[in-house]
């Protein structure tokens, strides 16, 4: 077989972890509420063949628990990271295209926003937004886009100076033309790459404040529900409880930051001709 | 139709020193002027303000006694030295004609341009090969004044000859005002009606 280049390898690679990612998305979903309702005379038994990460202290199946949770933390992490990114975009092509003033504000605003530790902001945002999805959502969708922004204000200030963007307005194009044809895809590679390493904040938040107790409510199926209500049962050797769901949150994590790192080499100019 | 800079003076910054001062130009419809002068003379910005693309802190540069148009297409072409800066990246050659206008395979060769270059990307083209596209761009647009500014610099003495021929049987078509810099005396001779020396500011017999 012919060796594949290191452009191609990547290529493959990214697209089997995308694969993996629908596919313990669309697991996680099609699993039945009734599938985790549980019984008390399973309570908090070890991995077994039966169960295979175990039981919790209500009986309930800690594997398809953590299958649910772990598409719960794709859906919440990718929309309010997909959110988050285009605001990312809309915000820093106005700072970069509008008025002084504008550009002023908006760098403002970044800079509030992210002197303020973002655990917090997500708390308080996400509580004063009534809690749950809804909240999760709002509250991560609204503190992650700030250093995106600042890249892509950045990337248009440096795009709209290059010649062919002058060249352009001069055979008589709009600056609506020229934005979507000649700035818009450029920005391509900073969107994607951007979004994916926002959906590794997004997920760990997801978790982290779900765990804190100000996200989603305590009967969802989400890994930070799990790890906080296991916290109880560690002292009584539920090993498994914390355990088993805590690697594969962290499993999930991986697999996305693998994804983003082929992505920068497929899009990177400076590793794309290897 | 006339192309006159008139008593134009530019400078950078407040802070720098002049790069122009008081500069009269002006150049006629079927004219060609050869633009002289060692680096840094601001050769390439006064390319930059006769084609509008930057704007005179004192003075006006006036095409038929009217400032130049700030939107549509701009009758003052400007073709850059450095094509591969002046073309999109990311754009399929196609594309970057098609943004001037309609063009005809006819008009391509004529350019020197093969049909099969329309679907590269401009990193699959030499720069020679390149400024051919700028050269076409420019023409296609309909333009009454052309600004060159070192456009044949990167190119070997024969594309050179060619690109000049075309660019002087359409500048007859058309009747096209040009202005030519270059270093090069022989090449203005060879191209141009009458010449300017931005050094000293005087005109200069060729």
């Amino acid at each position: 077989m012919k060796r594949l280049n290191y452009r191609t390898k990547a290529v493959i690679l990214a697209a089997a972890l995308i694969v993996i990612l629908v596919f313990l998305y669309a697991l996680g979903s099609l699993i039945p509420e009734s599938a985790v309702a549980g019984s008390f005379l399973e309570a908090g038994q070890p991995p077994s063949r039966k169960h295979l990460f175990g039981t919790d202290s209500l009986g309930r199946d800690l594997f398809l628990r953590t299958l649910k949770g772990m598409s719960l933390s794709l859906t919440v992490g990718f929309s309010a990271s997909m959110i988050s990114a285009v605001i990312a975009v809309v915000v820093g092509v106005i700072a970069a295209t509008g008025s002084k003033r504008a550009d002023a504000v908006i760098n403002w605003v970044i800079d509030l926003v992210m002197s303020v530790p973002h655990t917090i902001l997500v708390i308080l945002i996400s509580f004063a937004m009534g809690r749950g999805l809804k909240g999760l959502l709002i509250g991560i969708a609204a503190t992650h886009w700030c250093s995106l922004a600042r890249l892509i204000r950045g990337e248009v200030l440096q795009l709209r100076s290059q010649q062919y963007a002058a060249v352009s307005r001069k055979l008589g194009k709009s600056s609506g033309w020229i934005l979507i044809h000649h700035l818009l895809p450029h920005l391509l590679p900073q969107f994607l790459i951007g979004l994916i390493l926002m959906l590794l904040h997004a997920i760990l938040h997801e978790a982290a404040i779900s765990f804190l107790g100000f996200g989603l409510p305590p009967e969802q199926s989400a890994i930070g529900i799990i790890l906080s209500e296991s916290m109880r049962y560690l002292s009584a050797g539920m090993w498994w409880s914390a355990m088993l769901p805590g690697l594969s949150l962290v499993l999930i994590v991986l697999l996305v930051d693998r994804l983003g790192e082929r992505l920068r080499t497929v899009l990177d100019p400076y590793s794309a001709q290897e | 139709m006339k192309l006159e800079a008139k008593k134009v003076s530019f400078r950078y910054d407040r802070k720098r020193p002049w790069v122009l001062e008081n500069l009269e130009l002006s150049v006629n419809e079927g004219e060609r002027l050869a633009l002289l002068a060692p680096s840094g003379y601001g050769k390439t910005t006064l390319a930059m303000l006769l084609a509008g693309y930057l704007r005179p802190q004192e003075g006006e540069i006036l095409l038929d006694g009217k400032p130049l148009p700030q939107k549509g297409v701009c009758p003052v072409q400007l073709i850059y030295q450095h094509p591969e800066k002046a073309i999109n990246p990311r754009w399929r050659l196609r594309k970057v004609l098609e943004e001037a206008g309609a063009f005809s395979e006819e008009t391509l060769s004529s350019f020197g341009i093969e049909p099969d270059w329309l679907s590269r990307f401009p990193r699959e083209l030499s720069g020679g090969e390149l400024q051919r596209f700028c050269v076409a761009r420019a023409l296609l647009s309909g333009p009454k004044f052309l600004i060159c500014d070192e456009i044949s610099a990167m190119l070997d003495t024969v594309t050179q000859a060619q690109l000049w021929r075309r660019i002087l049987e359409e500048g007859e078509r058309q009747p096209l005002g040009m202005i030519v810099i270059t270093h090069n005396l022989f090449l203005a001779k060879q191209v141009c009606t009458r010449g300017y020396d931005l050094e000293k500011g005087e005109s200069i017999e060729l």
